[in-house]
């Protein structure tokens, strides 16, 4: 399927990424090309076959449900571009 | 004697426990071929005063006699893995303040087997390319190029750098990661060893995620024997990765025995793709031949699905790349470009931070997952990739390993594919399928292409088989007598 301008811009807004009009005609070509490639798979039967879920043929491993980790206020902080009084801030979301 | 930049990891280890040289002194000598070879752009970041006192403490413990697997040799790690105090860019823009406050698991377990760092090497930006020009550092140029020819080729990618650096011979070996074809395309492209061990024999604790359903670290050699010897001391149990696999690390070098009597090698028929290269198929001939001569019992066997592989792979991959990435928000590390409200933030941090080849791979992710295309697209890439899993169980009832080419190419100049990203796919053909599967694979350097570049073979084997691929791997190299090496253009 051709994707369109403004299927771009749409897909572009889900996924938080901001793309420059000028970029948007290109990106149409292209990720257009890229569905038409992975649309190869709608030639093959795959009624009554499982998805592949897990690459390792294990059951998913449980831990005991207890702390063991955690007092790492400062090194959670440490790469953060903008902090206050121990906390992550972030433009205004509530007038 | 030798230089100690041209020493294999295996005699380095030998040589320090002999006490022929000191481990600061085989520092010292990688660190000068590091900083003789930026030209090559294959740093990210140098850490020398790192290397000198981790050197000084494996010469503390070879004098005591305490001496681990891998004491006192210097190492390139590929800048996906978290180390602590060290930036850890995954090559984007988005990352490039990140000072990691851990380190990753893999990373922890090679400095407890007594590793010594250099540097953290260039890789295609978030491990997305198969050429390392997506890095927002720059391209790593190839040590290779064609003889009388001065135009760059590229290392392969995503383990552009890694791959640069043991070629080159600054690193005596390097991490790399493999989500497509990472470790064993770019090993390739520059001569080298690579391998990805089965899906979950790496903990990916602490590597900075990009498809995490592919995802696998590695280790680049020079030789077979290093990458068995470096493979062990990166493997094993983490409690920390839920799909790590709880079992035990065999001793890979053991398994080193050059006696692949009566191994059953499976060639696989729909390698022989159309538009092949003569040369790529002519030197998967003689791999063949090889390991015929070498006892082996060659069988053709049939991979039907092979086509679908990456396809697939355009799916599955940019799907997990789509959610995974959905972490870099501007709010807890990285990047942040201001924005008047929050949703600005997000979009102008995340259009500023990473390139355009990130960029497309999250748009195509978040388009397979998005509400009325998941069924069609997502979901039926899990049911082939199934199918394609069942191919390779299937062939592996009749064959203890497959031989096929590594790449459909030998290096490409750079910017040759750039503009299309499908045909800069197309590079991992032989390589993604084994991805899907969570398969082993090596790829080992088996001659030089009419132009002088260097070509790889690819063995791949039964999950958690590393053994068998890396025995037949060593029967390859030893047939193959590899010994070219790139010229040191750079130091001019």
């Amino acid at each position: 399927m051709a994707l369109d301008k403004a299927t771009v811009t749409k897909i572009a807004r889900l996924a938080r990424v901001r793309v420059a009009e000028a970029e948007k005609d290109a990106l149409v070509g292209e990720l257009s090309g890229i569905l038409a490639f992975i649309e190869q798979l709608s030639e093959i039967d795959t009624s009554g076959v499982e998805p592949m879920t897990s690459v390792v043929a294990m059951p998913l491993p449980r831990r005991d449900d207890k702390v063991t980790d955690g007092g790492k206020q400062d090194d959670i902080l440490a790469n953060a571009p903008e902090k206050t009084a121990g906390f992550f801030t972030i433009p205004k979301v509530i007038e | 004697m030798t230089s100690l930049t041209d020493l294999t990891l295996a005699d380095a280890r030998d040589g320090l426990r002999a006490k022929k040289f000191s481990a600061a002194e085989l520092a010292r000598a990688h660190v000068d071929a590091m900083i003789a070879a930026r030209p090559l752009n294959a740093f990210i970041t140098e850490t020398p005063v790192i290397a000198k006192a981790m050197a000084d403490e494996s010469d503390k413990r070879i004098a005591r006699g305490d001496a681990r697997p891998l004491e006192g040799l210097p190492l390139a790690i590929k800048d996906l893995f978290c180390t602590k105090g060290v930036r850890t860019t995954a090559a984007s823009h988005i990352l490039e303040p990140f000072v990691p406050t851990y380190e990753s698991t893999v990373t922890q377990k090679l400095w407890d087997a007594g590793a010594v760092m250099l540097g953290k090497v260039n890789l295609d930006e978030f491990a997305m390319g198969s050429s390392n020009e997506t890095s927002y550092f720059g391209p790593v140029e190839n040590p290779w190029r064609k003889p009388g020819d001065n135009r760059s080729r590229v290392p392969g990618g995503s383990s552009g750098g890694s791959a640069a650096a043991v070629s080159a011979r600054f690193a005596l070996a390097a991490t790399g990661t493999d989500t497509g074809g990472s470790i064993r395309q770019p090993a390739a492209f520059c001569g080298i060893v690579g391998i990805k061990p089965t899906y979950g024999r790496c903990s990916r604790w602490g590597i900075v995620a990009f498809a995490s359903s592919l995802d696998q670290a590695g280790p680049m050699t020079r030789t077979v024997k290093d990458a068995a010897i470096m493979l062990r001391s990166m493997c094993g149990f983490d409690p920390k990765d839920s799909t790590s696999v709880d079992m035990a690390v065999p001793d890979f070098e053991k398994a080193l025995t050059g006696n692949i009597k009566g191994l059953k090698v499976g060639i696989p028929e729909e390698y022989r793709i159309d538009g092949m290269p003569k040369e790529i198929e002519s030197i998967w001939t003689k791999g063949a031949e090889w390991l015929k001569a070498a006892g082996a019992i060659l069988k053709p066997v049939k991979l039907p699905l092979t086509k679908y592989a990456l396809p697939t792979y355009y799916i599955v991959a940019p799907a997990e790349c789509s959610s995974n990435l959905a972490r870099y928000d501007g709010v807890r590390f990285g990047l942040r470009e201001k924005g008047e409200d929050l949703t600005a933030m997000y979009e102008g941090t995340r259009g500023a931070g990473f390139g355009r080849e990130v960029r497309r791979r999250i748009l195509i992710g978040t388009y397979v997952l998005s509400a009325g295309y998941y069924d069609a697209y997502y979901l039926k890439a899990q049911r082939v990739r199934a199918l394609i899993a069942a191919d390779f169980a299937n062939a592996f009832k009749e064959v203890d390993v497959l031989l096929a080419p590594t790449a459909p190419s030998s290096a490409f100049a750079r910017g040759e594919k750039t503009a299309d990203p499908i045909a800069m796919y197309l590079n991992d053909v032989f390589t993604v399928p084994a991805s899907l599967a969570g398969l082993p694979g090596i790829s080992v350097p088996a001659g030089l292409s009419a132009d002088g570049l260097p070509l790889g073979l690819q063995l791949i084997g039964r999950a958690y088989d590393e053994e068998t691929v890396l025995r037949t791997a060593g029967v390859l190299e030893q047939a193959a007598q590899f010994t070219a090496r790139p010229q040191t253009w750079w130091k001019q």
